[in-house]
């Protein structure tokens, strides 16, 4: 019965005034060396690049670039650290300094979150209320478990790798960088982790965390630059520990390089999760958790719910007020406390997301994007929805990392539930039902490591998080985070 | 549609097809909209609307004619020294009250409500609640607050509290009828979603959270779900019904929360006193020592604003 | 009464692929002989078609094995090694055949059963010990559960006949898992005669299924197929670890490498081989009303 002149009216009217956060709390070097063995120091070929912000373009700081010798450093610094101090220290002494690290986070949250939004594109909303309180509780939940580890793993006794070696994407810099260093730290390793190229500040913030922490020198080394860099690290010989998140492609490359190697490795890769909804949903919050599964961080996630999945007896109505609220979501200055949408990470993201819109519309899916101005500098992209699509199409199969949602509609459950697996991601799944039976048979069903029923990208530190088939080996977060950093033996 | 059409459709909805809500995702999608920083000429905006939205209520078994003519004083001059203010929507009184209000509000453009239908408890015989709302109506009433039978809305008597509200709407004649669905007392969301379906299809012309006499009364949950339950009443009929948060809002903030979510849920055209109320007795002073605050740069005292 | 002199009948030693045993589809055959070099059985020689058919037939098997109640898991297992125990002579003779002692035959064969009851007996056990319940900071029930990680490719150590071979598999299918197992070269027939086990003990057509063939002819195929979750094996020889290891990668495959474990001592079975090829899965649902 639904005609147009009763859809709902959002533009003109009453506008939020700008809200932008304030950045003159927030300090920035013009340039950033290496932090290796505690301390800052240039890279050994002096060669340095820029990292700029998305949503103007603008230079924020010189930032190094690590070649393979300062890798090297990085290495041996962390190598030293671990035979001499790190892994000899009582565990007790070892949780206290990762608690220093969750405090000292906690009191400079703001300065973080502020960073993150400038580096990064993504709304300070967000890097205030989740990325930056997320990563300080998971050093504060993993700091309790380095005394405790006998009771991680029954009749087994946990011990350390060595050096883990670390590459963190760009969608969650710190959160990553949270998630990678406080279980290795926690589990007696040390640490050199590289940050994403177009992300690193906040990583070299947390270098001054944990030098005021007082960590040991060499405890955690942290090292810029692309993929070279990246490549350095994985192919060290001193390193025992891959542990990398990002892409399925360069998680393959990785494996494939450790091969014959006697590293251990975990992979966070790539994902094209299902949101499932029935008919018999709460609608308005299953809308509300497609909105928050796809458009969260501008899609740059790699569990996002990039396929929906409807029903089709309530189809026309989920996407009717789907497009409704999309209307409502405030695409601009990440800075802004009212942005619900920031800036693509980098021009070659929001290329490859572009290149798939043109894909989406030429396999003949029908484009809708909300009609939020977008400011004329930086990277960006209006909220996006894809319907009459299918399996087939390119759309629904690959994994775009960006605000674009692909919509599909089923009959039955089992329908759905093939079609949800019907990838070779294997990383999270959404599901939304009243029926309490439906739900269990259907997050049993889901090949997903993460399955949210009636709710959608939700994050804890107590929460085990990774995936099955190509979306990646092994899991952080939890207690079952911990095993990434151990060789288990015999009491 | 026409109203002779709305009247001829009136029929108890299936409630068994209203859709579920999920507690813990309302709770979310309120916690976003407490996000928004609304600063500046956006503020004011918001304040001025907020002030015209109110409907000033005194509802106490202690009024006199004297307490209403000092609140209807005041909703004539909300404060006079902050020159362009907007008048509150309605002032808000019992029954016996109304031709006390009429006079002292006569020649302004605010209008009376009253509360009706054996406020609050609802608990009396059809014939007297609608002997309540014609009482009220003839006094002069221009809007009619009714409360829905709780306990036959709890019992599944759902046809009784469906008619209820269909007579007590032809009982209103051209007064407009908000239905008070006493939320605090329905318990889940699921049930304020379904009562507020009912209350529709039987013809409101508002529906409203509280009398304010029970705890809690308004949230910005029940809120949210009224409107949503608003929104899919208006996409399948065309009709657009109002809505009434009351109790418990006393401050700016909260009122511009609630202004944010009304604006980001039903949009641009449910943004005036025609359509949005808030029934609050001293919201009103805090949104006028938030005006002062924004127009002078200086913190407020309570002193400075009048208390009627 | 038999005569003294009675001609015995050999047995034919087939693969076992989706319940049934078929003979290599490739056709080829090689020799297994004795310390005396003389032919003791023409053992089939397994193709990649033969894999590929065993995987289909343990994707077939995976889902229904995954859903079967783990009591019931515990109850099959503990059925082979029933099984197993009526058949021990037949199984000391056999790996005496293939060179062993009477006394280390009889131990390994023993070993095997009370292996397969230990891992029975973790059916209904290991979700306990390795789930938890998480507690999250937001109003939602959290949980993480293990589940098998689907098929799994299982090149089974060429040093023993059969107490390697059920080290693999056991640990696998208690989970939930389907797997293709590649038997020891050197000493295939135990294995052939453990899928008639097998056979014999209600597991389900296609949840095991057992090769026999050329390890660096079929290593790379246990490790390359894309429907394949998981491949474990010994990890033995760094060149063939660095070929298996690639070739996992092109679907981010499990790898799991099980060097120098003594599988006739205590260090050869344990919960954490079960863990090896499960996955975790967290669920999230809203506490409300």
């Amino acid at each position: 019965m639904a005609t147009p002149e009763n859809k709902l009216a959002f533009d003109g009217g009453w506008a939020y005034d700008p809200a932008p956060e304030s950045t003159d709390h927030i300090s920035l070097k013009k340039r950033y060396g290496l932090f290796i063995g505690g301390e800052f120091v240039a890279p050994e070929n002096s060669r340095y690049f820029d990292t700029i912000n998305p949503a103007n373009e603008q230079k924020l700081a010189r930032v190094a670039e690590a070649s393979e010798a300062d890798v090297d450093r990085a290495v041996k610094a962390a190598r030293a650290a671990y035979s001499g101090v790190w892994s000899r220290m009582p565990a007790k002494e070892r949780g206290k300094y990762i608690y220093r690290i969750a405090r000292i986070m906690q009191e400079r949250a703001r300065e973080f979150a502020a960073i993150e939004s400038l580096d990064g594109g993504k709304p300070i909303r967000e890097s205030r209320d989740i990325d930056v309180p997320l990563a300080a509780a998971h050093f504060f939940y993993y700091a309790g478990w380095a005394d405790k580890l006998d009771y991680a793993f029954p009749g087994q006794r946990a011990k350390p790798l060595g050096v883990a070696g670390q590459i963190i994407p760009w969608n969650f810099p710190l959160l990553m960088a949270a998630w990678k260093i406080a279980p290795a730290l926690a589990t007696g390793n040390t640490v050199v982790l590289k940050p994403a190229e177009t992300t690193p500040l906040t990583a070299l913030k947390l270098a001054e965390v944990i030098a005021d922490a007082g960590l040991p020198p060499g405890v955690v080394n942290i090292v810029t630059g692309a993929g070279k860099t990246g490549a350095a690290i994985v192919n060290h010989p001193g390193v025992d520990k891959i542990a990398f998140t990002g892409s399925t492609n360069v998680g393959r490359i990785i494996q494939r390089a450790l091969a014959g190697t006697r590293k251990k490795y975990t992979l966070e890769l790539g994902g094209k999760a299902a949101n499932v909804v029935f008919a018999d949903a709460a609608i308005d919050q299953a809308v509300e958790g497609i909105v928050n599964g796809i458009f969260f961080n501008q899609g740059h996630v790699c569990c996002a719910g990039s396929r929906l999945l409807v029903q089709e007896s309530v189809a026309d109505e989920v996407v009717a007020k789907l497009k409704e609220r999309m209307e409502t979501l405030i695409v601009g200055d990440p800075l802004d406390k009212n942005t619900d949408i920031g800036a693509i990470n980098s021009s070659m993201q929001l290329e490859k997301i572009q290149s798939y819109l043109k894909i989406g519309k030429e396999e003949g899916g029908e484009m809708h994007q909300s009609a939020c101005r977008l400011p004329k500098k930086g990277y960006w992209c209006r909220p996006t929805i894809f319907t009459g699509v299918a399996q087939s199409n390119r759309v629904v199969q690959e994994e775009i990392f960006g605000p674009v949602l692909a919509i599909q509609t089923f009959r039955s459950f089992d329908e759905a539930l093939a079609k949800a697996n019907n990838t070779p991601y294997g990383l999270s799944g959404g599901v939304w039902t009243d029926k309490g039976a439906k739900i269990f048979k259907m997050t049993q069903g889901l090949r997903a490591g993460v399955v949210w029923a009636n709710t959608f990208n939700k994050f804890d530190p107590t929460s085990p998080f990774g995936g099955y088939k190509e979306s990646g080996v092994g899991r952080e977060g939890g207690l079952h985070g911990l095993d990434a950093y151990v060789k288990l033996g015999a009491r | 549609m026409s109203v002779a059409a709305v009247k001829k459709a009136r029929r108890l909805p299936d409630l068994s097809c209203v859709p579920a809500v999920d507690e813990v995702g309302v709770n979310e999608r309120v916690a976003r909209f407490q996000t928004r920083s609304i600063k500046k000429s956006a503020k004011v905006e918001a304040l001025k609307l907020i002030l015209s939205m109110i409907d000033l209520t005194t509802l106490e078994g202690q009024d006199t004619a004297g307490k209403v003519r000092q609140l209807c004083q005041k909703a004539i001059h909300l404060h006079d020294a902050y020159p362009g203010l907007p008048h509150v929507a309605a002032v808000c009184v019992y029954p016996n009250m109304v031709s006390v209000a009429k006079e002292a509000l006569a020649g302004h453009d605010i209008r009376i409500a009253s509360v009706a239908t054996a406020f609050p408890s609802g608990m009396s015989s059809r014939k007297v609640k609608l002997e309540d709302t014609r009482t009220a109506v003839a006094a002069g009433a221009d809007e009619i607050d009714m409360v829905i039978s709780r306990g036959e809305f709890l019992a599944g008597n759902y046809r009784y509290v469906f008619d209820e509200i269909v007579a007590v709407k032809e009982a209103c004649g051209d007064a407009h009828l908000k239905v008070i669905l006493e939320t605090g007392e329905l318990g889940t969301l699921d049930r304020v979603r379904r009562a507020s379906v009912l209350a529709m299809h039987a013809g409101a012309d508002f529906i409203k959270t509280s009398t304010g006499k029970v705890q809690p009364a308004a949230t910005m949950q029940v809120t949210l779900v009224m409107l949503q339950a608003i929104r899919d009443y208006y996409r399948d009929t065309g009709r657009m019904v109002g809505m009434k948060p009351a109790g418990g809002i006393s401050t700016s903030k909260l009122a511009i929360h609630y202004l944010v979510m009304l604006h980001e849920t039903l949009g641009n055209a449910w943004m005036t006193p025609e359509w949005f109320r808030f029934g609050a007795s001293s919201l009103a002073n805090d949104v006028l020592m938030q005006l002062m605050k924004q127009s002078t740069g200086l913190y407020q005292s309570a002193d400075y604003f009048s208390k009627d | 009464m038999a005569a003294a002199n009675r001609l015995s009948v050999a047995k034919t030693y087939k693969i076992y692929i989706d319940g049934k045993f078929p003979r290599t589809e490739s056709g080829r055959y090689f020799p297994l002989k004795n310390k005396q070099d003389a032919v003791i059985a023409n053992v089939c020689r397994g193709s990649r078609k033969d894999f590929r058919n065993a995987v289909v037939a343990a994707r077939k098997a995976q889902a229904g094995w995954a859903r079967a109640s783990a009591y019931l898991r515990g109850q099959i297992l503990y059925r082979i090694a029933e099984m197993l125990e009526g058949r021990i002579e037949q199984f000391v003779a056999e790996l005496q055949l293939q060179g062993r002692t009477e006394r280390q035959a009889r131990k390994e064969v023993e070993i095997a059963v009370d292996r397969l009851i230990y891992y029975a007996g973790w059916a209904d056990k290991y979700q306990q010990v390795f789930s938890s319940v998480n507690p999250v900071s937001s109003a939602h029930f959290n949980f993480s559960v293990l589940e098998p990680t689907g098929v799994v490719s299982i090149i089974a150590p060429d040093d023993s006949g059969l107490i390697g071979l059920v080290s693999y598999i056991a640990p696998a299918i208690v989970g939930g898992n389907t797997c293709v197992a590649l038997a020891s070269e050197s000493l295939p027939l135990s294995a052939v005669s453990f899928a008639e086990v097998l056979h014999a003990s209600d597991v389900p057509a296609g949840v095991v299924n057992i090769l026999t063939g050329f390890r660096d002819e079929l290593t790379e195929q246990f490790a390359s197929h894309m429907d394949v979750n998981a491949i474990a094996w010994p990890g033995d020889g760094r060149k063939m670890a660095r070929s298996v290891q690639t070739l996992a990668a092109e679907n981010i495959k499990r790898v799991i490498a099980r060097p120098k474990i003594d599988w006739m001592s205590d260090e050869g079975e344990s919960p954490y081989l079960i863990r090896d090829t499960q996955e975790v899965k967290t669920t999230w649902h809203p506490i409300g009303s």
